[in-house]
């Protein structure tokens, strides 16, 4: 870029291509930006809506989609009620709208470049999307590497892209997937119906070949100061482990 | 570009708009963030160390540090992730204390701050004195919780909220801006909200 050029917004528009409904309470959006960019799964972007009057809102979310998806980038978005902008993606927005988009972003919770592994993930609800950009990315690589993902929600109608998590589980390829339920009795044998616990890290560990040398955990703060703290108590060093929290 | 259809939301109180940011919202509870799992650092095994690059100045362990003066300061702080929380009132020790107990005026105009569970996150030292910044011991009235930062995290309100290393053990003088843990990983050198300083390559 020359000296002469203004500097490029790092905000673009991006079109909405198709919607999914993933569970009562989460849709997918896909987008297609104008400037298509390359991601690493576990990154996020930014989102910007803008009112007539010039009042603008933006959230960060996590990418679901893996980076080999042709630049389409899927957000799962949970529609909190007394939320601003993810009441706007579920009761108005609509393919053909755009929006303002930036990314990628991030550059700690992000599947690592040279393949290490084993990995373990542990999502809690919609925490469960940066970790999903990563179980995709390992199946679009076909990827060797180790991977348990114990994915915790309330109820089975509630765990996010779950057809497509037990097909991956099916193919016995080193994916291990376990399913924990907070408030509905468990549906297939070897998954649980309770709460993230230090027992259940053991276990979730014991299904890898051996210790993982990075724990991504991600969810609400509650889940993850439970989760992160029942794995420092299964023995994991606190140093792999890395957190993302839905703050808010 | 104006988004179809997004018409309003959680607009800021009128009196209290020249005291938001652009990009943030006002936010009422105290969310938490961290890059990795809650250390809990017990205060019979806390220190905070002073240094000029390698070499250590001085070092305080908890009952020394808590005889330094207090000072209160209540102020609204503004994170990263767009919420921006009003009148947050805090307890601790000013930066200016500090030097001032160590003896020393800054050697350099750099500094990193240091946290217990390998965090780190770089501040010029004109941002910490003149009464800007404090290793802050207590939120409302009360010792800070591990999950916000506790035993001491630094406070610099002034400068989004991930400067505010949590878990605080030192503060070191380096010769140039060093970029920390969050510096090296995307987001801003420096990081002032009124100019929306967020992420690398942000004027």
């Amino acid at each position: 870029m020359s000296d002469a050029q203004a500097p490029q917004s790092p905000w673009q528009t991006a079109g909405i291509v198709r919607i999914e409904k993933r569970t009562p309470r989460v849709t997918s959006f896909f987008f297609q930006p104008s400037r298509p960019f390359a991601y690493r799964a576990g990154q996020h972007v930014d989102v910007r809506l803008t009112a007539p009057d010039g009042y603008q809102a933006r959230r960060s979310y996590s990418i679901a989609s893996a980076p080999e998806t042709d630049g389409v980038i899927e957000l799962a978005i949970e529609k909190l009620d007394d939320g601003e902008v993810s009441p706007f993606f579920h009761d108005v927005a609509a393919v053909g709208d755009e929006v303002e988009l930036r990314g990628p972003l991030g550059g700690h919770f992000i599947w690592p470049h040279d393949d290490s592994g084993p990995l373990l993930l542990v999502g809690g609800g919609s925490g469960v999307v940066p970790l999903m950009s990563m179980v995709r990315h390992r199946a679009k690589r076909n990827s060797m590497v180790p991977v348990a993902l114990v994915f915790s929600a309330r109820v089975w109608d509630e765990l996010i892209f779950r057809d497509e998590l037990i097909a991956l589980d099916d193919r016995k390829d080193g994916f291990d997937l376990v399913l924990t339920l907070t408030r509905e009795a468990a549906r297939r044998p070897a998954d649980y119906s309770r709460r993230v616990d230090v027992p259940m890290m053991v276990q979730s560990m014991a299904r890898l070949p051996g210790p993982p040398d990075i724990a991504f955990v991600c969810g609400s703060n509650a889940f993850v100061s439970a989760a992160a703290q029942a794995l420092i108590d299964a023995g994991v060093a606190a140093d792999i482990i890395r957190t993302e929290r839905y703050g808010v | 570009m104006v988004t179809r259809g997004f018409l309003s939301g959680r607009r800021p109180p009128t009196d209290g708009d020249a005291r938001i940011p652009p990009g943030q919202y006002l936010e009422q509870g105290f969310p938490v963030l961290s890059a990795g799992p809650t250390p809990r650092v017990r205060t019979e095994e806390w220190s905070f160390t002073l240094k000029h690059g390698p070499r250590p100045i001085k070092k305080w362990n908890w009952a020394e540090f808590n005889a330094l003066p207090l000072t209160k300061m209540t102020r609204d702080i503004h994170c990263v992730t767009a919420w921006t929380k009003f009148d947050t009132p805090w307890q601790g020790v000013l930066i200016d204390d500090i030097l001032a107990d160590a003896g020393i005026e800054p050697p350099t105009a750099f500094t990193l701050a240091h946290s217990f569970d390998g965090y780190s996150t770089n501040v010029p030292i004109k941002d910490l004195t003149a009464g800007k910044a404090m290793v802050a011991l207590f939120y409302e009235g009360k010792p800070i919780t591990p999950d916000h930062g506790g035993p001491a995290r630094l406070l610099v309100p002034h400068l989004y909220f991930w400067k505010s290393a949590k878990w605080l053990n030192g503060l070191q003088f380096t010769e140039r801006d060093e970029p920390g843990f969050w510096e090296l990983r995307g987001y801003h050198i420096y990081g002032d909200p009124w100019r929306e300083q967020r992420y690398t390559n942000d004027p």
